[in-house]
């Protein structure tokens, strides 16, 4: 008989009639430009979608069921019907929760947010200070972020969410950022770096090495409890126990993306043709997308573990995450680019990886932020 | 087993009367359903399409024994439900009616 | 025999009682905030 946690994964694989929850990329219009930008964004498209499509997309997701909306861009709280959609979406029993970089989250944005229901916030930080997420995010955001917090704090909002992605430069910082969180009273997110968006561009210097990786996962296991990581790290099951959580890839199965037009994606990690499956503007909708599209119809399906069936360690780690492995130009039946047995890095080694797909749109700025690391 | 299963605080009666939380949203799906508590942002997996149906029927029985016996549920299998309730009510998932 | 088909019995029950709900930890999705 199948352990218990394991044939509840596997009856969700097989998809649910709507998602639990989906990701809502409100813009690809930010006042940043991380290095790292899974959406690589920065300019506004120009078909982003309106108002009044927005409103329509969340009668269709009420109408569903789907129980909340992780929103976020870009910067969402860039566009200027923000709170509209926010108070719209929640007064029609969708919650939302959202994430920013704070640079428009004043003291009377706080209070705003403070008094609405259903409604949770996550700031982005990558470093304990400014030496260390500058160079990510760029000159001055610490600081916004910090400022966003106290202003959080002050206006009474209670529990908020930090996330921090975890690269490098950051791993010997895990303690520092919980010590953080908690003195906000605030939860932490770690969550995994993956060579999507610019991110490609960043990624063979900014992602943890591979004893790093092994210190990530014995801090989740003693973290794990109070640390949010959105089952970000299952590769790392191959170590050993496995981490808290469901521990599966859920894109196209569990969750999407909306993106800013209005396309469908597997999930937020991988904006690219390949798992492109529809879009909110076709006929039939979201939900037609969500429930026929052939993209989802075939992540639905029994996956095979294909180069990684003679490894012990799959059924922990799955294979890994499908966008690390298309970014990197890895096979997706193999092992992730950050197999904790080295298995991926053979194939990288041995130029298995074709040329890396780029992504197929890029909103970023024209002169993004130069990385430097530090010496 | 009749009566009462004391787990902690949580004790569900076969003749208590309960409800849905009116903070949860139940989906059903082809297996069971879905219990999501916008409250606690917590999501509970109902796994079998009985015990919806008897979170569903709580509301509108008299008691428990009326909803189990309602919904066809039988005798030998009352406490493995009574467990499940309990964890339910833990959950705040479900919670006794006040009328 | 007769205790192998009563074993399994019980089995079923427990894996009964267990199967009937399960929480889902919300936070089991990448891109989930």
């Amino acid at each position: 008989m199948p352990e218990r946690a394991e044939s509840l994964a596997t009856e969700l694989k097989r998809g649910l009639d709507a998602p639990i929850c989906l990701t809502w990329e409100l813009t690809y219009a930010c006042n940043l430009a991380c290095v790292h930008c899974l959406s690589s964004s920065g300019r506004r498209d120009p078909k982003e979608l309106t108002t009044a499509e927005a409103k329509a997309l969340l009668d269709e997701l009420r109408a569903l069921q789907v129980f909340y909306i992780n929103v976020g861009g870009g910067e969402p709280m860039i566009r200027r019907d923000f709170f509209e959609l926010v108070e719209y979406a929640t007064s029609s029993g969708i919650g939302v929760k959202f994430s920013t970089n704070g640079a428009f989250l004043g003291p009377e944005e706080a209070r705003k947010l403070a008094a609405m229901d259903y409604l949770d916030v996550q700031i982005s930080l990558d470093g304990i200070d400014a030496a260390t997420n500058d160079p990510i995010r760029g000159r001055g955001s610490y600081d916004i972020a910090r400022a966003a917090m106290d202003n959080l704090r002050d206006a009474g909002f209670g529990p908020f969410k930090i996330s921090v992605v975890v690269t490098r430069d950051s791993v010997a910082q895990l303690d520092d950022f919980k010590a953080l969180a908690q003195s906000y009273g605030a939860q932490l997110r770690v969550t995994r770096l993956r060579p999507s968006g610019r991110g490609a561009d960043t990624w063979h210097s900014l992602r943890p090495t591979n004893e790093q990786q092994r210190i990530i996962y014995r801090w989740l296991l003693a973290n794990g409890e109070d640390v949010l990581t959105g089952d970000s790290f299952f590769h790392l099951n191959a170590l050993g126990e496995p981490l808290p959580g469901l521990n599966m890839c859920g894109a196209g199965r569990v969750v999407c993306l909306i993106d800013p037009i209005g396309e469908v994606y597997a999930c937020p990690f991988v904006i690219h043709d390949e798992f492109r499956a529809g879009s909110v503007r076709d006929r039939g909708g979201f939900s037609e997308v969500w429930k026929r599209s052939a993209l989802f119809t075939s992540l639905r399906q029994p996956a095979s573990a294909g180069a990684c069936a003679s490894c012990g360690s799959y059924d922990a780690c799955q294979g890994g995450c499908m966008a690390a492995k298309f970014f990197t130009g890895l096979p997706l039946d193999g092992p992730d680019p950050e197999c904790v047995y080295g298995h991926g890095d053979e194939l990288l080694a041995v130029g298995v990886a074709g040329t890396a797909p780029r992504p197929s749109s890029d909103h970023s700025k024209p002169a993004p932020v130069a990385f430097r690391r530090r010496a | 087993m009749r009566g009462l299963l004391i787990l902690g605080a949580d004790v569900i009666a076969l003749h208590g009367a309960y409800e849905l939380h009116p903070q949860v949203a139940l989906r059903p799906e082809p297996f069971g359903a879905l219990a999501y508590h916008y409250g606690t942002r917590r999501l509970v997996f109902l796994r079998k399409p009985e015990i919806v149906a008897v979170v569903k029927g709580l509301a509108s029985h008299g008691d428990l024994t009326e909803t189990l016996v309602a919904c066809g549920i039988a005798e030998q299998r009352w406490p493995t439900f009574i467990k499940a309730l309990e964890n339910l009510a833990s959950s705040e998932i479900i919670r006794a009616r006040t009328c | 025999m007769d205790e192998t088909i009563e074993d399994t019995m019980i089995d079923d029950e427990l894996l009964d009682e267990e199967l009937l709900i399960e929480e889902i930890s919300i936070d089991g999705m990448c891109g989930v905030y």
